[in-house]
C-alpha cells in the first residue's frame, strides 16, 4: 500500500457560501480521486516555517483532479479563519489524502438514503448529492439539515436546484434559532417526531449518514436505533468536543 | 516540500505553555473530548455487562461488572492523542490494568496478538507487548465521574502510548491470536499499529 504524499495545492477558486463559510476549489496535481465522503489533510506553512495540521472534508462529488473544500471560520480556531477569510486565489498549501473508507457513498451502495446535516456537517453529505446527481443515481433520498438560520444555510441554492430536478432527492430544512416570516417549515432541532416524518420507516432499511456536531449526531443517532432502525446501517461523523454546542 | 509557504498563514504560537514537547508531530492541544465514533452509541446495561479474555489463553476468563469492579484498581494520567488530530493533555481515567487480566487468563506462549471486540461491531487490533507491562488498562472513569457513553462508558480500553482508535469504545472482549488481524479502521486505511510519535496515521505511514 502506497503513502499517502504529500501533494501541493493552488486554490484556483473562492467562494463565499454564507458569512461564515467559504469554498475553496484546489487543483491538485497528480490527485488520485476520491470517494463521497472523503476528508484530506491540510497542512499549512507560515513563513518561520511553523506548521498547522487539520483535516477537512471533501465537499466535490470525484472529478479529475480538482478538490472542493468548504470550511466554516470558527472564530477561535487556529486555521478556519485563515481559510474562509485570508485564503486568497493563486495561495497554496499542502493536502494528502483522500482518507477515510466508512463514512461514504457510492452508487453501487443504492439506498433509500437518509442524509442528516447540523451545519457544516452538510459538507460531506454534499459530496454524496452531488456525486449522486452526476451519476444519474436515481437512488432516493432524503436530506434533513438543521441550521441556525436560514442565512447559516450552506448551499440552499444548489440544493434547491438538485431537489427540483425530479430525481428522487427532497430536502427539508430546520431552523432552530430564528426564522424568516412566514417560514412553514421546522422551526426545533432534529427530533425523533421529525425524522420519523422526513426519513424511511425501518422496514424500509434505509442507508442513514448523519454528520454534525457532537450533539445532535448523538441524539439524532440515538433516536434512529430507538425508532428501530439497524445500527448497523447508521453511519456518522461527529465533530466538536462534548459538552458544548 | 520545503520552500513553500502558505501565503499571510501566521497560526497560533504557543510560547512557553509546556505543551511543545509533550504534542507528537502533527498535533494540537484541544482542551475538550472530542468524540469520534462511526456509527450509533451502544447503550449497554450494566447487569447484562461482561468483560471476556479468550482465545489462546490457559484459562478463558470472564467478569461481570461487579467482579471487574471488586480488581486491582489502577488509574493513568497523561495525555491522548486521536489521528484526527487532537490531543488531550494532562486527562486521566481509572479501571484496571490489562496486565491483571491477562495474569488471571495465563497467554499461551505462542500469543502474539490481540484483537479488541466491541458493542456495535468495532474491532481493533493490537501486537500483544503494546497492552502488557502496565500499557493498557480497561477504564470506567474520566477524571473522577463514570465514562459517558460517547466516551465508550461502561468501559473501553485504554492504550494511551498509541492513536486513539486503539483504544476501543463499549469493550467486550480481548483474544489472544497467533497471527495479526486488522481490525476495523486498519482495514480502512488506518496504520496497523498507529504510534502517534512516529505520525503512523495511515497505511504505509
Amino acid at each position: 500500500m502506497g503513502r499517502l504524499s504529500w501533494r501541493l495545492a493552488r486554490v484556483a477558486e473562492v467562494r463565499p457560501e454564507t458569512s461564515r463559510v467559504a469554498s475553496l476549489a484546489l487543483e491538485v496535481p497528480g490527485w488520485v480521486g476520491h470517494l463521497a465522503g472523503q476528508h484530506v489533510d491540510l497542512r499549512l506553512t507560515a513563513e518561520d516555517g511553523y506548521q498547522a495540521e487539520r483535516s477537512y472534508s471533501i465537499a466535490s462529488a470525484p472529478d479529475g483532479q480538482r478538490v472542493e473544500l468548504t470550511v466554516e471560520r470558527l472564530d477561535d480556531g487556529e486555521v478556519s479563519p485563515y481559510l474562509a477569510g485570508e485564503i486568497r486565489e493563486g495561495d497554496q498549501f499542502e493536502l494528502r489524502g483522500p482518507i477515510g473508507g466508512y463514512f461514504v457513498w457510492k452508487p453501487g451502495l443504492g439506498g433509500p438514503l437518509l442524509l442528516v446535516a447540523g451545519g457544516s456537517g452538510v459538507v460531506p453529505l454534499m459530496a454524496m448529492l452531488r456525486h449522486r446527481a452526476a451519476s444519474g443515481s436515481q437512488a432516493p433520498t432524503r436530506l434533513l439539515y438543521s441550521s441556525r438560520t436560514l442565512e447559516d444555510v450552506i448551499f440552499r441554492d444548489e440544493l434547491e436546484r438538485l431537489a427540483a430536478a425530479g430525481d428522487g432527492l427532497t430536502v427539508t430544512h430546520t431552523l432552530t434559532r430564528a426564522q424568516p416570516p412566514g417560514w412553514r417549515g421546522y422551526d426545533r432541532r432534529v427530533d425523533a417526531v421529525m425524522l420519523e416524518e422526513v426519513g424511511w420507516r425501518p422496514d424500509e432499511r434505509p442507508l442513514a449518514y448523519v454528520c454534525g456536531p457532537t450533539r445532535l449526531v448523538e441524539a439524532v443517532a440515538g433516536d434512529l436505533v430507538a425508532l428501530g432502525h439497524d445500527p448497523a446501517r447508521v453511519r456518522t461523523e461527529r465533530f466538536g468536543p462534548t459538552g458544548v454546542q | 516540500m520545503a520552500g513553500y509557504v502558505s501565503r499571510g498563514f501566521r497560526g497560533r504560537r504557543r510560547a512557553g505553555d509546556g505543551e511543545a514537547g509533550r504534542l507528537p508531530p502533527g498535533q494540537y492541544a484541544e482542551p475538550g473530548f472530542p468524540v469520534l465514533t462511526a456509527g450509533p452509541t451502544p447503550r449497554v446495561d450494566l447487569a447484562e455487562w461482561r468483560l471476556r479474555v479468550d482465545g489462546l489463553v490457559a484459562t478463558p476468563r470472564e467478569w461481570t461488572w461487579e467482579e471487574v469492579q471488586a480488581l486491582p484498581r489502577s488509574t493513568f494520567e497523561g495525555d491522548i492523542h486521536c489521528v484526527t488530530r487532537w490531543s488531550k493533555l494532562g486527562t486521566s481515567f481509572a479501571g484496571v490494568s490489562v496486565d491483571v487480566l491477562l495474569d488471571q487468563a495465563e497467554p499461551l506462549p505462542q500469543a502474539t496478538h490481540v484483537v479488541a471486540s466491541c458493542h456495535g461491531g468495532y474491532t481493533t487490533n493490537l501486537p500483544l507487548e503494546d497492552v502488557r507491562g502496565g500499557k493498557a488498562w480497561v477504564v470506567w472513569e474520566h477524571e473522577g465521574q463514570p465514562l459517558p457513553p460517547e466516551h465508550g462508558g461502561p468501559a473501553r480500553l485504554l492504550v494511551p502510548h498509541l492513536y486513539f482508535w486503539k483504544s476501543a469504545k463499549w469493550l467486550m472482549a480481548l483474544r489472544l491470536l497467533d497471527h495479526d488481524r486488522p481490525g476495523f479502521w486498519e482495514g480502512l486505511g488506518y496504520h496497523n499499529r498507529g504510534d502517534p510519535w512516529r505520525e503512523e496515521r495511515y497505511w504505509g505511514d
